[in-house]
């Protein structure tokens, strides 16, 4: 069966309250999930207190405040910090998102900032999750232009109307913040493709320079690679940039059935 | 993960025993079956509402029209075949053990069919006015 409930090594217990920033006016508390695969012991929930005169607006300024004034072992990703690279997506008071652009101000009412690793995924340490399965899949969609007709000597051509169609599916950061939000990605990660890997099958499906549609397609028809998706929709819901995976599975699953009827 | 799965890689593992090439006859089949229930339970409720408080010979009077006859036959089918479909999701969703899995799907067509055949031949039976 599905394992609802957490392992046993991966229950949370207690966690460390680290001191008030001393000279601090105004304060926001902040609880993290901090697990260390070295010391062998479960994760747990710290909680710390940010000097918000003293730090960006952000739920990662606040992280990055953290780890410069009070704890340098908080591990986690980032990079860009402006919603571009994907690299901050973790669980920000139960909602995937990205830290960069969630404003600390817009989370848990003025109270605790709850920052978790993705969901369901394995940790790597802290806030870190190992996606090495979300680009395995990825990269089984094979997101790139395939053709058999000779390269033009310029270039592939596409008109003004089907670069359109490309709008709402190119944009995607690979952040993972739907696939890890989806119950059916939770219960078969391992043959379900996710979200995000869907939307990009869908974005080369759509492209209309793109000569290997139909094997595309043939590679995606499967109850589970395609199928298990039940439009639950946590995927809009939670995608930073605003896309709809859930709409463009929806595009696949009706051209699976138009070349059949 | 034990040592020999671990040491496939990632691609190799996303990839597996390869696409099944099947999956849209069920998605459709379950689009099309919930709009004929759609189109179907209006009748049928009046139906079942009109068979309230009588007895076998009434109730065999009235199933012998033949329009009576065909929409509840026709939400029996289209409710069972539904009910077979969704079912299965819920298996192939939440039972990982492949054993368990093939067993619960077998099961779950039996039981499926046997309801159908039961119901359909109760209709057929009260129809003839046996």
């Amino acid at each position: 069966m599905v394992e609802f409930a957490l392992p046993k090594n991966s229950k949370i217990s207690g966690g460390k309250t680290w001191p008030k920033p001393t000279g601090a006016t105004e304060t926001r508390e902040f609880r993290v999930y901090r697990w260390n695969p070295d010391d062998g012991k479960n994760p747990s929930v710290d909680t710390y207190y940010v000097d918000t005169h003293d730090c960006g607006p952000m739920v990662l300024d606040g992280l990055i405040w953290i780890k410069n004034h009070i704890d340098p072992t908080l591990t986690f990703r980032r990079s860009c910090r402006e919603g571009v690279c994907g690299s901050c997506a973790m669980n920000i008071d139960g909602q995937n998102t990205l830290a960069c652009t969630k404003s600390m101000h817009d989370v848990g009412a003025g109270g605790a900032v709850k920052v978790n690793p993705l969901p369901h995924q394995p940790v790597v340490k802290d806030l870190v999750p190992d996606l090495t399965n979300f680009y395995a899949q990825y990269a089984s969609i094979e997101p790139w232009l395939k053709t058999t007709t000779p390269t033009p000597q310029k270039e592939w051509r596409q008109s003004h109307e089907d670069r359109e169609k490309l709008d709402g599916l190119y944009e995607c950061i690979l952040c993972a913040c739907c696939s890890t939000s989806c119950p059916s990605y939770w219960w078969n990660s391992e043959r379900f493709l996710g979200p995000a890997a869907l939307l990009q099958a869908t974005r080369w499906v759509t492209d209309s320079r793109d000569e290997a549609t139909g094997e595309r397609l043939d590679n995606l028809e499967d109850p589970f690679r395609l199928y298990r998706c039940h439009t639950i929709m946590n995927c809009a819901k939670a995608c930073p940039k605003g896309l709809n995976p859930s709409e463009a599975i929806a595009e696949l699953k009706f051209k699976m059935v138009e070349r059949q009827i | 993960m034990s040592g020999r799965s671990s040491m496939r890689t990632p691609l190799e593992r996303v990839r597996g025993l390869g696409s099944a090439h099947t999956g849209t006859s069920d998605f459709w089949r379950q689009r099309l079956t919930a709009v004929a229930m759609t189109l179907l339970i209006v009748p049928v409720i009046v139906v079942v509402i009109m068979l309230i408080g009588r007895n076998h010979a009434g109730a065999a009077q009235m199933l012998g029209s033949i329009p009576i006859a065909i929409i509840l036959l026709l939400f029996i089918v289209a409710s069972t075949w539904h009910m077979k479909i969704g079912m299965q999701v819920v298996f192939e969703d939440y039972i990982h053990n492949e054993k368990l899995k093939i067993a619960c799907v077998m099961a779950n067509n039996f039981f499926c069919v046997a309801v159908a055949l039961a119901s359909i031949y109760a209709i057929l039976k009260l129809s003839s006015g046996v």
